[in-house]
């Protein structure tokens, strides 16, 4: 028994540095920071020429002006990290950045990006301010995007808190993980994105299913407590995080060929190309996941063991059978949602350990262990999130959705959507 | 290889003010997770309302030393009574989950720009352990204990940590031998028997709750004092995390548990980190592949992997009694 865990671990160990290390990290020659300017209106594309672009950084400045095509090229001595910043007052009459808050970006220049392409967005010159009641909306909008994101972890989460019993602080890994496999198919071995990134998720099913076989399953079967299967978790959040950032780092990187495109305006609100595939995309694979589990007999087995696993084993059901499909849907939802994360955030070693509080609210907040309930709770905290920067200031917001799970608690212990039971 | 330095460096972690901070945040952990039960996920945040409160109160504020320790430690009894009161009636994993965000809260308001006035967002405050080493007598000068050299005000602080440290364990022992504690190790393995018998579970929870957490928030003043700065990210859920492992790893539910484990802990992690970095300067192969700061996370990554196989194997520690400690909760 003692060795098998060992190798179990072992094996871990050995199959994260094995994806990992295949990254190609060789240094190269010819440093450079470049883009191209282009103006978007209404689809079209123009070449915005002449406008003054500066890198500064490592002890370099240097200034250009984008030529005709609108592109630009600034080579820089060293790897390391550099600010971009570009001179609005240059920009041609009538055209602005669509974000103007985006006049300086940061990039690191290393490898395996010796080559960064900066993009600063341009479109008609928005310089009036935007409404609050169109602010509201825009919120709205990206609330339920990011309670899309959330849902997918939460789901898997409660999915095997459901079936299992196990608070897993090593969810946000599985996140991690994801954006981590993506990142490194997409940008280390040149995969277009999609194929990275269904890849990834195929991965991080893998991974799922691996941890169960290897780690949780022994446990359950040794009869080790809930509790001490919790303090297992975090330990292994702990282990992974710090092998991620032992492999990767600790900058932010994002997917190659993801280009920053204009936003496309619905109403009040402007969304972004990857936007809808972030949304679209999402609520498909939760869709997926609610059909399967009320509708096919698998399903209809995994709601038995959540209710009660000796009297559906009793039933014929195959416990473990149904814990391991859980754990290969649930990683692949968490891989899922880190990979889109990923398009607004980039992919760093601790992605998912951000957003874990937030998932765990969420799947508290619905009731723990429901389906519906971790998707409304995923909702309503994406929502508050966003919204409550109406409000308070933006970096209090996660303070606001903390306090709201804890509040809510108070009043319905059993959450949102929970079943009424003595829960203490 | 620079023995000497390695063996200095060790022994002042294992003895430090790391162990110290560490050792009083387990010992208060202790009587809330070893004892009662109670999943306290948020360990961090009473060092934190601890080490602000004292740092702010005088850097900011202008008040002296004392008043800043008085009130440090009923900033930690108002977050416990926070804490307690809407969830110590919940079951076990609800504690954990609101006790980590609340800790998360005090955290991000500590760095918050909005807060910095006060609290000196993500840099931290540093002007405020004045009045402490004006109360030294140790006079001027370096001391030299066996390969370790101390300054006065070092000296000071690691003497009055292990003073704490040992008042913590007194109250620990006598509190645990007393019928109250009993009661704490009887709600810990069977809480409804305990009700049955007519005592207010939820009142003792509290005062383990206050207690646990007042001892641990002496950990946040020498982390304070010993750092003379404090800085909100070292009040993460890792410090929280590492305050079990420690736990663990001495053994829960018993007095001198959370020292040991403690020393140990610290022992391990610094020495396999200079005894790392060390190996990688004299170029030793496959080691040096590895950067300075890959060498430096080598250790989270072991303290991750020996939480897991502490638990997996040895959930009750060096010191502990795996019958005693019924790890599995309700």
């Amino acid at each position: 028994m003692h060795r098998r865990f060992l190798a179990a671990l072992g094996a871990v160990f050995i199959a994260l540095i094995a994806l990992f290390a295949l990254a190609p990290t060789a240094a190269a020659e010819g440093e450079q920071v470049s883009g191209r300017l282009e103006n978007r209106v209404d689809g079209g594309r123009t070449p915005v020429p002449g406008v003054t672009i500066t890198v500064t950084g490592e002890g370099f400045t240097e200034s250009t002006t984008s030529g005709a095509d609108g592109t630009w090229v600034i080579p820089v001595p060293a790897q390391g990290a550099y600010e971009v910043s570009i001179d609005v007052a240059t920009l041609p009459e009538g055209v602005g950045l669509t974000d103007p808050d985006k006049v300086i970006i940061k990039t690191t220049v290393q490898p395996p990006n010796i080559n960064r392409i900066i993009i600063f967005p341009l479109g008609e010159s928005t310089a009036v301010t935007n409404s609050k009641w169109e602010t509201a909306a825009q919120l709205t909008f990206e609330g339920v995007r990011f309670g899309l994101l959330i849902a997918l972890g939460a789901l898997g989460l409660s999915l095997i808190y459901g079936t299992t019993g196990l608070t897993n602080f090593a969810h946000g890994e599985i996140i991690t993980f994801g954006a981590l496999a993506t990142y490194t198919l997409n940008a280390g071995f040149g995969l277009p994105l999609i194929v990275a990134a269904i890849l990834g998720v195929v991965l991080t099913a893998i991974f799922g299913a691996f941890q169960n076989r290897s780690l949780w399953k022994p446990l359950r079967k040794r009869g080790t407590g809930l509790i001490a299967m919790m303090i297992v978790s975090i330990g292994l959040a702990i282990l992974l995080r710090n092998l991620f950032l032992f492999f990767y780092g600790g900058d932010k990187q994002a997917y190659t060929e993801f280009v920053g495109l204009a936003g496309i305006k619905f109403g009040p609100v402007a969304v972004t190309p990857s936007d809808i595939v972030v949304v679209i995309v999402s609520i498909l694979a939760l869709a997926a996941v609610v059909i399967g589990v009320q509708k096919t007999r698998l399903g209809k087995a995994t709601r038995a063991v959540s209710d009660n696993p000796a009297l559906a084993s009793s039933a014929g059901i195959d416990v473990e059978r149904v814990i391991e499909v859980v754990w290969i849907v649930g990683a692949a939802l968490a891989g899922l949602g880190g990979i889109l994360l990923a398009f607004t955030q980039q992919v760093s070693f601790q992605m998912g350990f951000q957003v874990l509080l937030l998932v765990f609210a969420a799947v508290t907040l619905g009731g723990l262990g429901t389906i519906w309930g971790a998707i409304v709770g995923s909702l309503v905290v994406g929502l508050f999130l966003q919204l409550s920067t109406l409000v308070i200031p933006s970096e209090l917001k996660n303070v606001g959705a903390l306090l709201v799970l804890i509040v809510i608690l108070l009043v319905r212990p059993y959450g949102l959507l929970g079943r009424r039971e003595r829960v203490g | 290889m620079d023995w000497s330095f390695i063996i200095s460096t060790t022994l002042l972690a294992a003895f430090g003010i790391e162990a110290i901070v560490f050792g009083l945040a387990a010992i208060g952990l202790n009587l809330q997770f070893g004892y009662t039960g109670l999943l306290n996920f948020g360990q961090s945040a009473f060092l934190a309302v601890a080490a602000y409160s004292l740092a702010t109160l005088v850097s900011q504020m202008g008040f002296s030393f004392w008043i800043g320790i008085v009130v440090g430690i009923l900033a930690a009894v108002l977050l416990a009574l926070l804490l307690g009161v809407p969830t110590l009636r919940l079951r076990a994993d609800y504690l954990a989950i609101v006790t980590i965000a609340a800790a998360e809260i005090v955290r991000l308001l500590l760095r918050s720009v909005t807060l910095k006035e006060w609290f000196g967002g993500s840099d931290g405050i540093n002007d405020f352990s004045r009045g402490f080493y004006d109360l030294n007598p140790i006079a001027i000068g370096r001391y030299t204990i066996g390969p370790i050299s101390l300054s006065q005000d070092q000296l000071f602080i690691i003497i009055v940590g292990w003073c704490l440290v040992a008042l913590a364990l007194l109250v620990t022992w006598l509190l645990v031998r007393s019928p109250w504690g009993r009661v704490l190790k009887g709600i810990r393995e069977d809480e409804d028997a305990v009700r049955s018998l007519g005592k207010n579970v939820y009142l003792y929870k509290m005062q383990a709750l206050i207690i646990g957490g007042v001892l641990g928030c002496l950990g946040g003043f020498v982390y304070a004092l010993g750092r003379q700065a404090v800085n909100p990210d070292f009040f993460g859920t890792d410090s929280t995390f590492f305050a079990y492992a420690i736990l663990i790893l001495g053994g829960a539910a018993r007095v001198f548990g959370p020292v040991l484990g403690a020393i140990i802990f610290w022992a391990l992690i610094q020495g396999s980190d200079v005894i790392l970095r060390s190996l990688i300067d004299a170029g030793v192969p496959v080691v040096s592949l590895m950067t300075a700061s890959q060498a430096a996370i080598i250790r989270f990554i072991l303290v991750g992997a020996g939480l897991m196989i502490l638990m997996i194997y040895r959930p009750q520690g060096i010191l502990g009694d795996r019958k005693e400690l019924a790890l599995d909760a309700r």
